[in-house]
């Protein structure tokens, strides 16, 4: 685990892209072959599951430091990390170990089996036997945390470097659905193996988005225009006798679509296609909240089934009888698809939307919610499907998100970068004399607006539970989200998708804030 | 506060009974100081009365005031009240104040630690009946490593700063923390230091503490490699990017807390403070022998409540500089 330690200070220590790809690529050169495996998959997202309850490790560390549970929890928003706070507050080490990763990975997963009596002896013995950075990575991977501040895309990159392979084919086969407690390294990065092949996926192609209009781009008769469907982006693959469904988070989906399987099964084999899941009626997408209900489960129930009935809006063809098309130009693609899919079927395509010019192009782009949709999205006729998030072909041109004004009524400390800051808030908007909080939101503001509220909070402080503080009712702050939904979980009866701040509004007295009924009345259109 | 041998005044902390105030923040007649750093030793007061060794930097920050000076151990009586200064350990000069009154002993702690970082007296525990001890650290989070493992690490990265072609430049608080770490690291000497550091540390070596030369920062960008200290603040200043490629480090107690080094922006933290970590604060207390505590400086809230479980009277004192939240405001 020492050398793995290490790593993580050398990405910790810096923010420079070429060290951490350095620090990377010298680690899978030299670094046990199991050990780099082990990162390969963690840095992609491979994550163990929590092997144990955070409730747990908080007693069995509190107990093993000699100090009282409450004060552990009043450690730990000052800290601001779980695993951190148990691996600072536990007495020195007073034994050794050789250990490597992926011999901690084993023992993480024996974990899992183990009775709780054994259990808890097992991890107080790992707690005697590591120290610093490898007592805390160790508990970030046990209670299933683990982040390495490196996106998969660079860590491939300097996988690219260590071995010499080309970047996108390692991206190719790093997707999918492999074990790294059963995969070698070199069978995963070095050797070719045709059965795994055969389910795997392309790396996705990411957009951009585009801030200021479409003008820049250039003649519009080199672009064409679809809808920016507000679904799960999905792959889906028909090779041999079978097929599968990827999630854009490398997760395989198959299993949880059931009604799409007829019409995926009568694609000729060898056929790629990227797309948006969606629950679909007639002519028109269910809001998100109807899929969302069929993601959360391993099998779909008949009844689920007939409610939120699913279909794959393709938008590319990145495989056709079994050749890649990636590197030919999305309008090639593009007609190909079209050929092969039936529009009136679960698996159709997303229509291309006709437009002249960039003026009669944003006059759709207004009028996207009432197709359900969430903008557009522009593509260059002449572009290859790419990997990754690329700058140029590709443009996410969505709509103005909602947005309230609101009040501030709780705050709450944020964790690492920001710990000791107050930066997760409880909003409120007005019903009747009553302020009803309706969502929380924790991003949006820059660091020197969070330090200043953070120095109101504690001032105007009138309750405290635990990390979380009740504060006079006084900051407005415009709440801006994706969508809205009924609910019947929230006390104000209805639930937003990606709130944020938009701005403090330092204009507006609190008394200003918007009534509850403006939230309803967006709730019947959207 | 009971009316004892203490009370707060908006003033600060008061000694009725001898006529004075300890590091008081607003103007008075007669303040015994702790030591220099700034929220303690502030300007505007009639008579300063504080060690010898405490006074050069007194009079450096706070000009042509009037200092009267106690050496550590020694009594001396103040109106009703006998008062001696002790070693606190937390810079060169610092002292615990013991106030005696009709037979009641009181100790005001100022800052302090237990660790002895080779220029400073070590601190000595003062029995008491009542203890009024900082707390800035108290929380079981924080605990120090050996100084000398930490200097160790800081050679280390200084090293392979300069073998990359990069400064290695450390943030440390110009009186104290500077000169632990000019004299812990002698074998870097000259280290080079901005304004704010040299001239603190000319003061101190002109009172006879044995500090390694240093060289004041002319031209940034000749002798690449070689270890720079200077005031938090310069490192988020233009003063910094003068240097061309830079490594840059913050020593201070805060970088036990991943989440707070990387909030100030440094690439690498050590772990080294002038104050009391968790153990050094319940040892120091247990060592007083006193049944009362007062806690000031930190998280009160906590250490109070902690200290009430280990059968203390234990009591939160609410001075200026007491925030349970705050950490940058206060050296660490
Ligand atoms: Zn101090
Ligand atoms: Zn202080």
């Amino acid at each position: 685990m020492r050398r793995f330690a290490e790593l993580f200070a050398a990405l910790d220590g810096t923010t420079r892209t070429g060290e951490k790809v350095a620090a990377l690529a010298a680690f899978f050169r030299t670094a046990p072959e199991p050990d780099r495996v082990w990162t390969i998959a963690l840095l992609s997202g491979r994550r163990p599951r929590r092997a144990i309850t955070a409730t747990r490790l908080r007693e069995w560390a509190a107990e093993r430091a000699g100090i009282p549970l409450w004060l552990f929890e009043d450690a730990y928003p000052v800290v601001g990390d779980l695993a951190e706070t148990i691996s600072l507050v536990l007495p020195p080490p007073t034994q050794d170990t050789q250990r490597s990763l992926s011999g901690w990975m084993a023992e993480l997963a024996r974990l899992g089996t183990l009775e709780e009596p054994a259990r808890k002896a097992a991890v107080l013995d790992a707690w005697d036997r590591l120290a610093g950075a490898e007592r805390f990575l160790f508990n970030k991977l046990i209670t299933g945390g683990f982040r390495m501040g490196v996106s998969q895309a660079l860590m491939t990159r300097a996988l690219a470097q260590a071995t010499g392979r080309d970047e996108a084919e390692l991206a190719h086969r790093l997707m999918g659905d492999w074990d790294p407690a059963s995969t070698g390294f070199a069978a995963l990065v070095l050797t070719q193996d045709p059965a795994a092949d055969r389910a795997r996926p392309y790396p996705f192609f990411l957009a951009h988005a585009l801030d200021d209009g479409p003008d820049a781009l250039g003649p519009p008769a080199d672009w064409m225009a679809e809808w920016k469907w507000d679904g799960i982006r999905a792959q889906l693959i028909r090779r041999g006798a079978d097929w599968h469904l990827w999630s854009r988070g490398a997760e395989l989906i198959t299993e949880r679509f059931p009604d799409l399987r007829p019409a995926a099964m009568a694609l000729p084999p060898g056929t790629v296609l990227d797309g948006e899941l969606l629950a679909w009626e007639g002519d028109a997408p269910l809001p998100f909240a109807a899929l969302q209900r069929r993601i959360g489960r391993r099998s779909v129930p008949r009844k689920l089934l007939a409610e939120a009935p699913a279909a794959l809006l393709a938008y590319d063809l990145l495989e056709w009888a079994g050749a890649d098309l990636r590197a030919r130009p999305l309008s090639e693609r593009r007609q190909l698809m079209e050929d092969a899919l039936a529009s009136g079927d679960r698996i159709r395509p997303s229509p291309a939307l006709r437009f002249d010019d960039w003026a009669g192009l944003a006059a759709r782009r207004q009028a996207a919610r009432t197709v359900g949709a969430e903008g557009l999205m522009l593509k260059r006729r002449a572009g290859l499907y790419r990997a990754g998030r690329k700058r140029g072909d590709w443009w996410k041109w969505k709509l103005d998100p909602y947005s309230v004004d609101a009040v501030m009524i709780y705050a709450q400390s944020g964790h690492g970068r920001r710990a000791n800051l107050f930066t997760d808030f409880t909003f409120a908007v007005w019903e009747g004399e009553a302020l009803v909080p309706f969502t929380k939101a924790y991003s949006g503001l820059t660091d020197a607006e969070f330090r200043e509220i953070s120095a109101w909070v504690r001032k105007h402080t009138l309750e405290r539970f635990g990390p979380v503080r009740r504060v006079v009712p006084e900051l407005v702050f415009e709440v801006a989200f994706e969508g809205i939904q009924p609910s019947s979980r929230h006390k104000a009866g209805l639930a937003l998708r990606f709130p944020r701040m938009l701005r403090w509004r330092r204009d507006k007295p609190a008394a200003e804030a918007d009534r509850i009924e403006t939230l309803r009345a967006l709730l019947s259109r959207g | 506060m009971r009316a004892d041998v203490l009370s707060l005044t908006p003033q600060g902390l008061r000694c009725e009974a001898g006529g004075f105030h300890i590091d008081p923040w607003r103007p008075v007649a007669r303040a015994v100081i702790t030591h220099g750093h700034a929220d303690h030793a502030r300007p505007g007061h009639g008579a300063y009365l504080c060690t010898p060794e405490a006074a050069p930097v007194l009079r450096h920050r706070l000009g042509d005031v009037r200092i009267e000076t106690l050496e550590y151990g020694l009594a001396t009586g103040i109106g009703a009240t006998r008062v001696s200064l002790h070693p606190a350990g937390h810079v060169p000069g610092s002292a615990q104040v013991r106030v005696e009154s009709q037979g009641a002993v009181w100790v005001v702690s100022g800052d302090y630690k237990l660790q002895d970082d080779g220029l400073t007296a070590p601190f000595e525990p003062v029995r008491c009946d009542t203890f009024v001890s900082e707390c800035t650290f108290g929380l079981p989070v924080f605990t120090w490593p050996a100084q000398q493992a930490v200097m160790a690490e800081i050679r280390a990265w200084v090293e392979a700063a300069a073998a990359e072609g990069r400064t290695p430049v450390i943030a440390a608080y110009s009186l104290g923390k500077a000169q632990r770490l000019i004299a812990g690291l002698a074998d870097l000497a000259p280290i080079r230091t901005h304004g704010a550091i040299e001239a603190t540390t000319a003061v101190m070596r002109a009172q006879g503490l044995p500090l390694p030369p240093t060289e004041p920062v002319t031209d940034p960008k000749a002798q690449r490699g070689r270890l720079v200290l200077a005031p938090p603040a310069a490192l988020g200043s233009g003063w910094l990017r003068r240097f061309g490629p830079v490594a840059t480090a913050s020593a201070s107690g805060w970088m036990r807390l991943r989440g707070i080094r990387r909030r100030r922006g440094v690439e690498r933290g050590f772990v080294i403070s002038d104050h009391a970590d968790w153990p050094g604060l319940n040892a120091a207390i247990a060592a007083t022998g006193a049944g009362t505590v007062f806690v000031t400086h930190g998280y009160t809230g906590v250490f109070r409540r902690w200290l009430e479980a280990q059968g203390y009277d234990a009591h939160i004192l609410a001075t200026e500089f007491a925030d349970d939240d705050a950490e940058e405001e206060h050296d660490g």
